[in-house]
């Protein structure tokens, strides 16, 4: 089924993409094969396609050869669909006249059999030459982009974009779950390999957000809803009740004083557990914005009603307000930014580390806080009993990492976390500090000198999985103390070495809720479950959704440093998006045509985003076009071949099947 | 193309493959990108959404002398548009009657939901579908359709 009008005129172009296709694909014998269809003028094979001498090869043959259809074999469209539209329209030709074949990512690369492949793309080929034929001419659809951003999650990377696009003058709502800006960094006390102070980089980027004109900030807050496209997003954003008044609080803290509980009771998040506070709390003293939030899960007034309310009274500002209830806030921005970080392993998961079972073993993260001036033993590292200092300590790497048990992955950051806390810990205590690993990486600028200085400052390193955290004595000096059994790999056998304290290294998993929230605004997840950029390579903070970035440790384990440069690549490309001012949408938008159309109405129920109207005047139905996103769902549902949709049109569908099959 | 089939056991069917472009088509391309082997056996016309795919583009698939037709899709839930997938996992259910009636195996026509990320997925199903239509062998559809026309 080729179409006959007389006029058109196709060039085919092949590409070897090196040995990528050129190896598995008899790419000449696809081009010889290709040059006897019908239609087809030109058919050429080249080494890079995509390269400026293959782009200016199509250019050149469609002024020279009247060519009015393309057809390039190459990778996948997601790739280079844009580079082949582009070197069209720059001949002059409508880009849509061009249909790109994937002979790579769909053949080359996952077949063997060379004979097989190269039917594959010549059936391939075939289809697309004859589906060009009937295509149209059509324009992008411009629209303008909405300034302003969103960036979701304020942890380091969070920060980082927020500042340098309100830096730009551009206006960016901040939108954080928990009480305070400042993520995970926030609660490291110094950070590899430079052992600066993280608080002192941290905290004044924190107080900058909060007072920059550009930027609002919303803590406590969570999105709930995300409508719209690239350029024209409607973003709902829910305000948890805080159960003050955040305009009127100055952080005085009298209210926490005033509480009724005269010492902290309950599970305190930001030191995981290590602390108590109140109903009433700050998660920590440089907390952004410096605002008191009640827990309404603890405090009595909201578990009995029959609390005298003296944090309330304590307030001489007025700002308590136990009638709050969510609030939820609709902005419109025309790009978003994902920042929402990682979860950290939770090693009850790993039951032979005795994590839970031991009150000895702790996490890295809780070390963390031991370690932090500002942490609940004020930097002095104690044991579970809050008074003995630990004589020997046990680090164990890849907890929760590069694990067929529980993460498959390593984690990046823990070797080189893993040898801070050596460092702090030795600093602390002055105890035998002993690492077992797997394997030492330490890629990054400084981190292998670091390395190099931890072997030199007396901490001992075992390269060996540890199979088990025990309080099961063997000799004398091993009661009372926690054992770890591991195979010592470099001398071939196993050891014991009783410690007072184990320091499990755990890994980066995805956010808990990275999966709704990869719903909510419509994104995917690799196989591991961090959110997937478009490109590993060329695209590392794009998505498939166009508008929506990615930045920081939701997209992979990652350290500062790698999350503060994808935080400035993202903010790159959202202004690169908003000084351009307008975006240009794909054309495949459906549209009825009038005279088909029976009024059946049976199109108006497909559509998700109630783009199709019914003309009762008329009997018949309408799409509008600038609601309609083109999924082409009621295409497919019209008993009267009414519904067109550009790209995707039904002629173009079947004329690619039939080029398939028939040869 | 093959012409003459003898042994099945060489034979490869050829299967039209409608992906969706933003599930199974990227999980075809990564596939790709992780060099993941699977049978020469599958054509894959990309269309933005699997609620495109008309019943008719099906039937013209088996009229025109494809062994086997599959569909994939984003999961239950993550539509790209919303429910896209729901239309055609409905239409689905009719079509695979429909041509079970027409005399079309129902191991010939095939639905599965493949994400983005599920490129081992997306292997698995083209080898397994392959290995079952070579035990069926070449669809005679076209033939039929072709003595009916006559």
């Amino acid at each position: 089924m080729s179409k006959q009008k007389e006029d058109i005129r196709i060039g085919f172009y092949i590409c070897h993409c090196g040995h990528n296709i050129g190896s598995v694909v008899d790419v000449p014998g696809v081009a010889e094969y290709v040059s006897k269809l019908p239609n087809v003028v030109v058919s050429k094979d080249y080494k890079y396609m995509c390269s400026d001498p293959g782009q200016e090869m199509i250019q050149k043959d469609i002024k020279e050869h009247k060519l009015n259809r393309i057809v390039v074999a190459s990778c996948s469209p997601l790739l280079h669909e844009s580079t082949f539209r582009g070197a069209t329209a720059k001949a002059g030709l409508n880009q849509f006249f061009m249909q790109m074949v994937n002979i790579r990512e769909n053949t080359s690369w996952v077949h063997e059999d060379k004979e097989q492949a190269t039917i594959k793309a010549k059936d391939l080929a075939r289809a697309a030459v004859h589906r060009v034929a009937f295509h149209k001419a059509l324009e992008k659809k411009v629209v303008p982009v909405n300034p302003d951003v969103l960036i979701v999650g304020g942890g380091i990377a969070g920060i980082s974009a927020s500042l340098t696009l309100a830096n730009a003058g551009k206006k960016v709502y901040l939108i954080e779950r928990d009480a305070t800006i400042g993520g995970y960094m926030a609660k490291f006390d110094k950070t590899f390999p430079t052992l600066d102070c993280a608080a002192c980089i941290l905290t004044p980027k924190m107080s900058s957000v909060l007072k920059h004109p550009n930027i609002t900030l919303w803590t406590w807050s969570e999105v709930s809803n995300v409508d719209g496209f690239v350029g024209n997003y409607k973003v709902t954003v829910t305000k948890k009740p805080r159960y003050i008044k955040e305009e009127l609080c100055v952080g005085c803290l009298a209210c926490i004083d005033a509480c009724i509980y005269k010492q902290g009771k309950f599970y305190d998040e930001f030191n995981f557990g290590l602390a108590k506070r109140k109903p009433v709390y700050i998660p920590f003293p440089q907390a952004t914005p410096q605002v008191v939030v009640v827990d309404d899960k603890t405090c009595l007034h909201f578990k009995t009603g029959k609390c005298q309310q003296s944090c309330a009274k304590a307030c001489d500002r007025n700002a308590f307000d136990f009638d709050q209830k969510p609030e939820n806030v609709e902005i419109n921005v025309g790009s978003i930014i994902l920042t929402t970080g990682f979860e950290p392993h939770n090693p009850v998961k790993s039951p032979n580390y005795g994590y839970g079972k031991y009150p000895n073993v702790f996490t890295s993260l809780e070390v963390e806080r031991l370690v932090n001036a500002s942490g609940p033993t004020e930097g002095h590292v104690l044991l579970r009993d809050g008074v003995t200092k630990p004589k020997s300590i046990g680090i164990i790497h890849c907890v929760g990492s590069r694990d067929e048990k529980t993460n498959k992955w390593c984690s990046r950051v823990c070797c080189m976390y893993s040898l801070k806390l050596a460092h702090l810990l030795k600093e602390h205590t002055d105890a035998d500090v002993y690492n077992f690993y797997i394997d030492m990486r330490t890629p990054g600028k400084g981190y292998e000198e670091f390395y190099d200085k931890l072997l030199n400052e007396g901490v001992q390193f075992i390269r060996g999985r540890v199979s088990e955290v025990t309080d099961w004595a063997t000799t004398d000096s091993e009661k009372g103390k926690l054992v770890i059994r591991a195979e010592d790999t470099l001398i071939g056998i196993v050891r014991r070495i009783p410690v007072d304290m184990v320091v499990l290294s755990v890994g980066l998993e995805p956010a808990k809720d990275a999966q709704e929230v990869r719903k909510m605004f419509s994104i995917s997840c690799s196989s591991e479950g961090f959110f997937l950029e478009r490109h590993p390579k060329l695209a590392p903070v794009s998505t498939f959704t166009d508008g929506v970035f990615i930045a920081g440790a939701c997209q992979g384990p990652k350290d500062i440093p790698d999350s503060v440069a994808q935080a400035g690549a993202a903010a790159a490309e959202v202004l690169a998006l908003i000084d351009a001012g307008h975006v240009e949408l794909e054309p495949n938008t459906a549209s009825i045509v009038e005279e088909k159309c029976c009024g059946c109405q049976v199109c108006i129920n497909m559509c998700p985003y109630t783009a199709i109207s019914f003309n009762v005047e008329k009997g018949k139905s309408f799409i509008n076009e600038a609601l309609c996103k083109g999924c082409g769902t009621c295409v497919a549902a019209c008993g009267s071949n009414a519904i067109f949709q550009n790209l995707f049109d039904d002629e173009e569908i079947l004329s690619e099947i039939d080029g398939l099959l028939v040869e | 193309m093959q012409s003459t089939v003898n042994n099945n056991e060489n034979w490869t069917p050829r299967i039209v493959a409608f992906f969706c472009n933003w599930c199974t088509y990227t999980a075809s391309d990564l596939a790709g990108v992780s060099r993941l082997r699977y049978a020469p056996s599958t054509r894959v016309i990309r269309v933005m959404c699997s609620g495109r795919i008309d019943p008719e583009f099906i039937m013209e698939s088996f009229a025109k002398g494809a062994d086997g037709v599959l569909i994939g899709g984003c999961h239950p839930g993550d539509c790209h548009y919303s429910e896209g997938n729901y239309k055609c996992l409905r239409r689905f259910t009719l079509m695979q009657k429909y041509a079970e009636q027409m005399g079309i195996e129902k191991d010939r026509l095939r639905l599965e939901w493949i994400s983005a990320s599920e490129g081992k997925k997306l292997q698995e199903v083209v080898n397994d579908m392959t290995d079952h239509i070579r035990k069926l062998g070449p669809s005679k559809i076209k033939e039929v359709v072709e003595t009916i026309v006559k």
